[in-house]
């Protein structure tokens, strides 16, 4: 069996899914937190991946993936087809996030959506002290060869969820396997929400 | 170097014959059929492969005679793709064509000589139900696998929505649901320039000379729409062929001309005009989307494997990719992959190292499965 790769949150998502569900992974990459899923929860998982080696690896594992472009497949779902929608460290590299969040909510009955946090204090302090454009472990990548275009805080995703009539039904903070709770949008590397249409 | 393997095309006959779409009947009917490997004693590693439209039943390993193994041997043979250690693999000669199952070449018991167009025309759905009669009498329950490309992916297609009962996965590859305007066009145009060869004869040519000018030219046709403009590029360019400069007169000047005229030239001397004609029409007559309901479609239970190839513009990747969303919607087991390659329509035919490990990786997770 192939060996399954942990990640916080992995460990999360697999709490949260419910046993035998239909689970979408947009961005799914080799297929790892669908592998898990399907093994522990035994959900009827689905994936869209843009790398054509990665949906290779995908086909690999015996999981059902898509290859193409998320944020054009995304409409083609019927409401509700899915129990959870996951968007997992994706957000950040999409062309459209407001779109793509609320098709995840039409899509989905709940979705899951986890990203680095650019609040963090590691991060405020190299843009204050430092003077450049910051990185650490979540978000490695110098600023010419990343592939984020959008950056997000945990007090921005608050926001936006209100402005789009979005309810927040858990959020997680983290950082690498730490769990934060005192004072997330600054001591929290990562988060995770699940969230659904109000 | 591998060392060469031999096999033989056996024949199955089947007095009782087959009854067509269109009504009629093939009596008695005949296929010719390969197998490489064995049938486990479960029989439960069972794969079907289709062949396309000039394609035989020898798919893997080398006939004594032939000049090149089988037409899908880079896939298929031990250890590779298809993995003859581990599956039984069956190829047979689709009925229409010419390479020893009916078709209009046979010879018309009622007449003794060859139907020529006495045949009937027959559709994707009834070469598919040949295939049926030969998996029974293989004593094969349900396939494994069926994979094929181009009109074999439309076979594949068939086999998955008509008899979803005995078929367990599928990778259709490089194909389509329906056949459109344009790709009935070329096929079209190809039949024309068999039909206004003086030596077509209304299809009783055998026994003189066989409209070949009018086949070659179909068969030219038909190769510019298996490549690409990047793969005539990197061929052929501009470049001349055995010449320093143009030679301002109407002999083959360019390495595309001469090209084209040898596959012309090679086709004719191996396979039958009739036969070009009947496969072609069974290929315009497919159109999956208008048989299926939303009836059908639940019942639909294989796994597939949709494969397309990025510079396919016979089939270009959003066809194939059709069929993935349409099947997502019925939530069926998809897996859709557009291999990124320069080489065309022809893409699903040579070595692609993608495509080995797509098709490898689903049949070997197939088989674990089925093994539990």
């Amino acid at each position: 069996m192939t060996p399954l790769v942990r990640r916080r949150d992995y460990q999360l998502i697999e709490e949260i899914v419910n046993e035998g569900a239909r689970v979408l992974d947009l961005g799914c990459g080799e297929g790892d937190l669908l592998l898990s899923l399907k093994r522990y929860k035994k959900v009827k998982g689905y994936g869209i991946e843009s790398n054509e080696d990665k949906v290779a690896a995908c086909v690999e594992k015996g999981l059902a993936v898509h290859h193409g472009d998320l944020e054009s497949m995304i409409g083609v779902y019927p409401d509700n087809t899915f129990d959870y929608v996951i968007l997992s460290r994706t957000i950040q590299e999409i062309r459209n996030p407001k779109k793509v969040l609320n098709e995840m909510v039409r899509i989905g009955r709940q979705a899951i959506v986890s990203f680095p946090n650019f609040a963090h204090w590691k991060i405020r302090f190299q843009l204050m002290f430092e003077g450049v454009a910051p990185k650490n472990p979540a978000l490695p990548y110098e600023w010419y060869d990343s592939p984020n275009s959008h950056y997000l805080t945990i007090k921005d995703f608050y926001r936006f969820c209100k402005a789009n009539r979005i309810e927040v039904l858990r959020a997680e903070f983290f950082s690498g396997y730490s769990k934060i709770s005192f004072w997330p949008n600054l001591f929290g590397e990562e988060a995770l929400f699940l969230i659904k249409r109000r | 170097m591998e060392e060469k393997v031999f096999v033989l095309t056996h024949k199955a006959l089947f007095e009782e014959g087959l009854a067509l779409e269109s009504g009629r009947f093939i009596q008695p009917l005949e296929i010719a059929y390969e197998t490489y490997g064995e049938l486990n004693p479960d029989k439960t590693n069972a794969i079907l492969i289709c062949h396309a439209l000039s394609g035989s039943a020898n798919a893997a390993f080398w006939h004594r005679d032939a000049r090149k193994p089988g037409w899908w041997d880079v896939y298929i043979g031990p250890g590779k793709a298809i993995d003859t250690d581990k599956f039984f693999v069956v190829c047979s000669n689709v009925i229409g064509g010419c390479y020893g199952s009916s078709g209009p070449t046979t010879i018309n018991p009622a007449t003794g000589k060859p139907y020529g167009l006495e045949f009937p025309v027959v559709t994707i759905n009834d070469m598919v139900n040949a295939q049926v009669k030969l998996m029974d009498y293989l004593g094969i329950d349900k396939w494994l696998c069926v994979v094929g490309g181009s009109m074999g992916g439309m076979q594949v297609l068939s086999w998955a929505f008509h008899h979803p009962d005995r078929v367990r996965a599928a990778i259709p590859i490089a194909t389509t649901m329906q056949h459109t305007a344009q790709q009935i066009a070329f096929n079209a145009v190809g039949r024309q320039a068999i039909m206004r060869d003086p030596n077509w004869n209304q299809g009783n040519y055998y026994g003189s000379t066989p409209p070949y000018q009018g086949l070659a030219v179909a068969r030219m046709i038909g190769h510019i729409t298996y490549l690409s403009d990047e793969a005539m590029n990197i061929k052929f360019a501009r470049r001349l062929r055995e010449k320093e400069k143009y030679g301002y007169d109407f002999s083959i000047d360019f390495e595309i001309e001469s090209y084209l005229d040898y596959q012309g030239d090679s086709f004719v001397r191996r396979f039958d005009a009739n036969s070009y004609l009947y496969l072609t029409k069974a290929i315009d007559y497919f159109d999956l989307s208008s048989e299926i309901g939303p009836e059908q479609m639940e019942k639909v239970e294989a796994e597939f494997l949709l494969i397309s190839f990025s510079s396919d513009w016979l089939y270009p990747p959003s066809q194939v990719e059709e069929i993935a969303k349409l099947l997502e919607s019925y939530n069926k087991d998809v897996s859709y992959c557009c291999v990124k390659s320069d080489y065309g329509h022809d893409s699903f035919l040579i070595y692609n190292k993608q495509q080995e490990r797509l098709i490898k990786g689903f049949l070997e997770h197939l088989m674990s499965e089925v093994e539990k």
